[in-house]
C-alpha cells in the first residue's frame, strides 16, 4: 500500500473523530465555563498520549505475520461495524449524524447540569464532559493510526495524518466558533468503513498465510468492490424501507403490474 | 475493582464489537479457517474471508433493520 492510501485513511478517520470532539468541547465551553473545559481538553490528550505510549511500542514488536493476522482481525471486525451503521445512515434506517443537533442537545444538557467544585477543577461537569469527549474520540483515531501505522512500518506517517487532522479541525473550530456542520461526515464514515473493511480483509489474509493475487495491487480490487457492493446494500435497503411504508394497496397494485 | 474492570472490558467489547457479535465471531471463524486451509493445503485461500464479508454484512444488516422495525 502506498503511502498516500496510509496518509488519506487516516486523516479522513480523523477528520471525522476530531469534529466530534470539537462539538462536544464547544457545547461544554459555551454553556459551562473555558477553564475547565480546557483543562478537561489538556487532561484528555494527556491521557491519550501516555495511551499511545504504551500501546504502540507493544504493537510494534509483535511479528508481521502475526501482527497483520490481529491487527487485520481487528480492523475487519471495527471496519464492518463502521460500515454497517454508514449503510444504514445512507439507506435511511438510522439517523444521519448531525452536529447541529449533537450540538444543542450537548449545550442544552450542559446548561442545566449543576455546578460542582473539585479541588483545581471550577467546573467538573464542564471538565469531565471535555475529558470524556476527546478521550473517546481520540481513542478511535489512535487505534486506526496505531493500526495501520504499524502494519505498514510507518507509525510516524500514520501519526502526521492524524495530527494534521486534528490541527485543521482545530483551526477551523476556533475560526468558526461553531461546531463545523458543513464538514460532510456520513460521507466520510462511508468512505472510512470502506477503507477499514478493505485493509482488514487483505491484511487479515495475509497475517493468517494467504497469498494475494497481484498481491498489494489486489488493494485496488478488494476496495472498490467492498464500495460498490456497501452501494448496492444501500439501494436495496432503501428499496425495502420504501416497500415497507408503502400503503397495501399500492403494494397489491405494485405487484401485480410487476407480474404484469 | 471487579466493577472497574467489568465496565472496563465492557466498553473495549462495544468499542471494537459494537452491535452485532455475531460480525465478530464471522470474521474470527473465516480468517481461522484461512490458516488452517493455508497451513494444510497448497490451494488458494485468500477468496474466504471477502466471501464472509459479503456473507455477513448484509445478515446483519438485515438483523439490525428487522429489530428496529419491531
Amino acid at each position: 500500500m502506498s503511502g498516500s492510501a496510509l496518509f488519506i485513511a487516516v486523516f479522513l478517520a480523523c477528520i471525522v473523530e476530531a469534529v466530534e470532539a470539537l462539538t462536544i468541547i464547544l457545547a461544554a465551553g459555551t454553556a459551562r465555563e473555558w477553564r475547565s473545559t480546557l483543562l478537561g481538553l489538556a487532561s484528555g490528550l494527556l491521557t491519550l498520549t501516555v495511551i499511545i505510549a504504551a500501546l504502540g511500542p507493544a504493537v510494534s514488536s509483535i511479528p508481521l505475520g502475526g501482527l497483520r493476522l490481529f491487527i487485520g482481525g481487528l480492523l475487519l471486525v471495527f471496519g464492518l461495524q463502521w460500515l454497517r451503521k454508514a449503510i444504514l445512515r445512507a439507506s435511511g434506517n438510522k439517523a444521519l449524524h448531525d452536529e447541529d443537533l449533537i450540538y444543542r442537545t450537548q449545550l442544552a444538557a450542559a446548561q442545566a447540569a449543576q455546578s460542582d467544585r473539585r479541588a483545581f477543577v471550577t467546573d467538573w461537569y464542564a471538565f469531565t464532559l471535555s475529558f470524556k469527549g476527546v478521550v473517546l474520540e481520540g481513542l478511535e483515531v489512535a487505534f486506526i493510526a496505531l493500526t495501520f501505522g504499524s502494519n505498514q512500518h510507518n507509525i510516524p506517517l500514520a501519526a502526521v495524518a492524524a495530527a494534521s487532522a486534528v490541527l485543521l479541525v482545530a483551526i477551523a473550530g476556533v475560526a468558526v466558533r461553531a461546531p463545523l456542520a458543513r464538514v460532510p461526515e456520513n460521507t466520510m464514515k462511508f468512505v472510512v468503513g470502506i477503507m477499514l473493511t478493505g485493509f482488514g480483509v487483505f491484511w487479515g489474509v495475509e497475517g493468517a498465510g494467504g497469498d494475494w493475487p497481484g498481491t498489494d495491487a489486489a488493494l485496488l480490487v478488494i476496495i472498490p468492490v467492498i464500495a460498490a457492493y456497501a452501494l448496492v446494500l444501500v439501494a436495496v435497503l432503501r428499496r425495502r424501507a420504501a416497500v415497507a411504508v408503502m400503503p397495501a394497496d399500492t403494494r397489491i397494485a405494485d405487484q401485480a403490474g410487476a407480474v404484469s | 475493582m471487579i466493577r472497574g474492570l467489568r465496565s472496563f472490558g465492557a466498553f473495549w467489547y462495544d468499542f471494537i464489537v459494537g452491535d452485532d457479535w455475531r460480525v465478530a465471531v464471522g470474521v474470527v471463524l473465516s480468517l481461522a479457517a484461512t490458516w488452517a486451509l493455508s497451513a494444510s493445503t497448497s490451494l488458494a485461500v485468500w477468496w474466504l474471508v471477502p466471501v464472509a464479508v459479503i456473507v455477513l454484512l448484509p445478515l446483519s444488516l438485515y438483523r439490525l433493520t428487522r429489530a428496529n422495525r419491531r
